[in-house]
């Protein structure tokens, strides 16, 4: 039992090394290194070299003494097998190593001995592995999105792989495609039109939302039921199906290339969403403060602005957040509804701009990271409504 | 007393909800049925202006002195499919200045020339022209001429709501337009990333339910593909995926991992041998259910993880001491506890991704094998530009949802209730 542990051990904490190593490398490669070998099973077999001295040494030395040591002689024999590599690099994998053994802390021969531990080793390495492996995969393109709006297109032509950015350029020099895109590409138009229309469908929808949904969540009346389980429904009904329609109606009308038309339609497809998340707030405001207020003498509209209101602040901030990135992402209306770059908003403007083949990808890029900035960082910054608001908006438990 | 009181209750329940429910009705649900309307109408892009005369004025001088003047008006139906009906003509010329012959249709009273063209077949096109005189032989000023605008009007039906309706769009549909493969292709793209991201959810769900240091920015980041705009995340990937100079085909080919640089998005087949066995994997379609995976795993992440965390850790410690192990927690306790949000998941993310235009259109605009009904919707609407078709295709999105929501209710529908 103890020997298929201890081999289960070996391997799974070598494969991890190995993986979190090949990660770093291929990091260095984009920043210009030449690297052409991954050198997976040489990388795996020092590990499992050094995670069975790990094991073999114990207790008998200082944890912090023993996971250095290790990680110098681990580093010094992966730069003999490795290729010529600068010092940065090689502190990074010593750094790497410190990490990992440092990780291993809770395993030595005794442990080894426990209840399935294998499946537990299992586990915790996963869990490790999967940690790094998620972050990796859901950041690096948002890492080549912002590095490429450094980057000019013919360097990278030449080298696909060479990501470094030269900081002793000039600031103006670094930051060109940004200049260029606002000063040729007018994107300062298509940023304030953006805003416009996002921050405009934030206020009607809450507008129209708030009412609806205190008179779904408190009042009774006529079809009330029938309502409600629409709003859910028609919240499924996907956005593709509209379009002809509105187009049609919408050029017969003129309301193609204005915002206002753009307006009414993320109004109406969002409202849906706004009632369902507030009406399950309001609900669960209790129903003798608003007697109090019926009391005062307040009606309907006293109560909702007085009473209810000012009680759900947080539920409104995060219906109204919510709206505000699905108003500022969306897209296929903007393509439909928009045809002038007078009228354009920031995603149809750089789905215009790719249109032309001839627009090298720095200035796509930098437009990217434009129309991106502003939602990681509202959602950054208000992370935990957004969240809570996310989970109440679909799902009741 | 309690009467009047549920009365007012009503009448103010109306006016709240009232603005609400028409603006949705005006937006979301009247399109739903215009859509059937519009289905069963042979009728395209250009089609959907209602039908105006036109007249175009151009002035010219006919002799030496200036008393006399030509006037050519272009007339035209703007409509290529369909007639006006009863068109009214009006210019109006300073004083002194009076018409000679002419045209019988018209006749010219204070200052005005008004005609009466009658109807203009679709297409209909004619040069019509009043020769003007001044009475006292002085020059016209041709300037007033040119810049004072005739009005024309006439009665048209709208396009759109003519009566005549035919079948056509729908046999197209069925018939022309490579049905069974486009319906696959929509099938194939929806349940892969739906189960896609499931999977993906549930694992990054139990990865963050573990204790481990920063779980909070870790959940940030896993979000992070979810709240970015599309349009900004497709073309990134579009670079990195770009078979001449992109990120990943680069780092393959440097590390010797491939010979040749793949065009994940542009190649429609690639063969594959595992085993021995051949067979064709649909590579381009596979690319962008990947993307899709990845897009959408979070939101399946976020509902899973709210779920984990509220198991009660006693189900846990009640385990350890009957030693189980962390499969056994997992299969045995885990697992039923999240059933029922993975199936409510699995309806909302299949319903979507079967309705997903955004982001196939933006990675590879519906090439290579990767056409699924909103693409077609698309293309049929707008790039052939026949409506018809596009809405005949929206139709048939609509009835294959309501199905699905039928059978999600019968099935699931009841059990997630019960959970």
């Amino acid at each position: 039992m103890r020997f298929k542990s201890l081999g289960i051990f070996l391997i799974i904490s070598s494969f991890f090394l190995t993986c979190i190593l090949s990660i770093w490398k291929i990091m260095a490669t984009l920043q210009g290194l030449s690297f052409t070998y991954l050198n997976v099973t040489p990388v795996f077999l020092i590990s499992i070299l050094l995670t069975f001295a790990y094991v073999f040494i114990g207790n008998k030395i200082n944890h912090l003494i023993k996971i250095f040591l290790l990680s110098l002689i681990f580093s010094i024999l992966y730069f003999y097998l490795n290729e010529t590599s600068p010092c940065w690099y090689l502190f990074g994998v010593f750094l790497i190593t410190l990490f990992f053994t440092n990780k291993l802390k809770k395993y030595n021969m005794q442990s080894l001995k426990e209840d399935f531990i294998s499946e537990k080793i299992i586990f915790d390495f996963i869990t490790l592995f999967g940690i790094v492996f998620f972050a990796f995969v859901i950041l690096f393109p948002f890492y080549i999105m912002l590095v490429t709006s450094f980057k000019t297109q013919i360097a990278l032509l030449v080298n696909p792989l060479d990501f470094s950015l030269d900081f002793t350029k000039s600031l103006t020099e670094l930051f060109k495609s940004y200049f260029v895109i606002f000063e040729t590409y007018n994107f300062g138009r298509y940023i304030l039109i953006s805003s416009a229309v996002s921050i405009g469908t934030v206020i009607v929808t809450l507008l129209f939302a708030i009412p609806a949904a205190y008179t779904v969540a408190r009042l009774n009346f006529f079809g009330k039921n029938f309502l409600s389980t629409s709003i859910l429904i028609i919240y499924m009904f996907p956005a593709i199906v509209l379009v002809i329609p509105l187009y049609t109606v919408f050029s017969q009308l003129g309301l193609r290339n204005s915002i206002f038309g753009l307006l009414i339609v993320y109004t109406a497809t969002t409202l849906p969403v706004a009632i369902y998340m507030l009406q399950g707030y309001f609900k669960s405001i209790p129903k003798e403060i608003e007697d109090a207020g019926i009391m005062d003498g307040q009606n309907w509209f006293g109560i909702i602005l007085r009473i209810i209101i000012p009680l759900s602040l947080p539920a409104i901030a995060s219906v109204a957040l919510y709206v505000f990135m699905i108003a500022w992402n969306e897209f296929l209306f903007s393509l439909m509804f928009l045809d002038s770059p007078k009228s354009f908003t920031l995603s149809r403007a750089i789905q215009y701009l790719s249109g032309d083949a001839e627009t090298p990808r720095q200035y796509l890029m930098a437009g990217s990271v434009i129309v991106t900035l502003p939602v990681l960082f509202i959602f950054i910054y208000f992370e935990k409504y957004l969240v809570s608001g996310l989970t109440a908006g679909s799902v009741k438990e | 007393m309690s009467d009047t009181l549920s009365k007012l209750e009503k009448r103010t329940a109306y006016t709240l909800v009232l603005p609400a429910v028409l603006l949705v009705f005006a937006i979301v649900l009247f399109p739903i049925f215009a859509n059937v309307w519009i289905s069963f109408k042979e009728i395209e892009l250009k089609d959907i202006r209602i039908p105006e005369p036109r007249a175009k004025k151009i002035v010219k001088s006919i002799s030496e002195n200036q008393s006399e003047l030509k006037i050519i008006y272009k007339l035209r139906n703007s409509s290529l499919i369909q007639e006006i009906r009863n068109v009214q003509f009006q210019d109006k010329f300073p004083s002194n200045v009076s018409p000679v012959n002419l045209d019988s249709r018209c006749n010219f009273q204070s200052k005005k020339v008004v005609c009466n063209f009658g109807n203009w077949q679709a297409k209909y096109r004619e040069n019509f022209e009043i020769t003007i005189q001044n009475k006292n032989g002085e020059i016209i000023d041709k300037k007033i001429i040119e810049t004072q605008k005739p009005i024309l009007s006439g009665k048209a039906d709208n396009p759109l709501l003519t009566t005549n309706f035919t079948l056509e769009n729908f046999k197209k549909v069925f018939y022309e337009n490579n049905f069974v493969e486009l319906l696959l292709t929509t099938f194939y793209f929806t349940f892969f990333g739906t189960i896609g991201a499931i999977i993906f959810g549930i694992l990054a769900a139990q990865l963050v339910n573990q204790n481990i240091q920063g779980r909070t920015y870790m959940r940030g980041i896993l979000l992070f593909p979810y709240v970015g705009p599309v349009v900004a995340l497709a073309y990134t990937w579009t670079l990195l995926l770009d078979p001449n100079s992109g990120t990943l085909n680069a780092l393959l080919v440097n590390f010797n991992i491939i010979e040749q640089p793949i065009n994940l998005l542009g190649q429609k087949y690639i063969t594959m041998s595992i085993l021995g066995f051949e067979f064709k994997l649909r590579l381009a379609l596979t690319t962008v259910i990947f993307f899709e995976i990845w897009r959408y795993f979070p939101l399946a992440f976020l509902f899973i993880l709210a779920r984990l965390q509220a198991i009660p850790q006693s189900l846990y410690e009640a385990a350890d001491v009957d030693g189980a192990s962390p499969i056994q927690k997992f299969i045995h306790i885990t697992l039923p506890q999240i059933t029922a949000i993975i199936s409510i998941l699995f309806m909302i993310r299949f319903i979507w991704n079967f309705n997903k235009f955004e982001d196939i259109f933006l990675l590879t605009g519906g090439a290579s094998g990767t056409r699924t009904l909103p693409i077609n919707v698309y293309q049929q609407g707008f790039a052939v530009s026949d409506i018809g078709m596009g809405s005949a295709v929206s139709i048939v999105i609509v009835m294959l949802l309501l199905s699905f929501m039928v059978i999600y209710f019968r099935l699931i529908g009841k059990r997630a209730n019960e959970v």
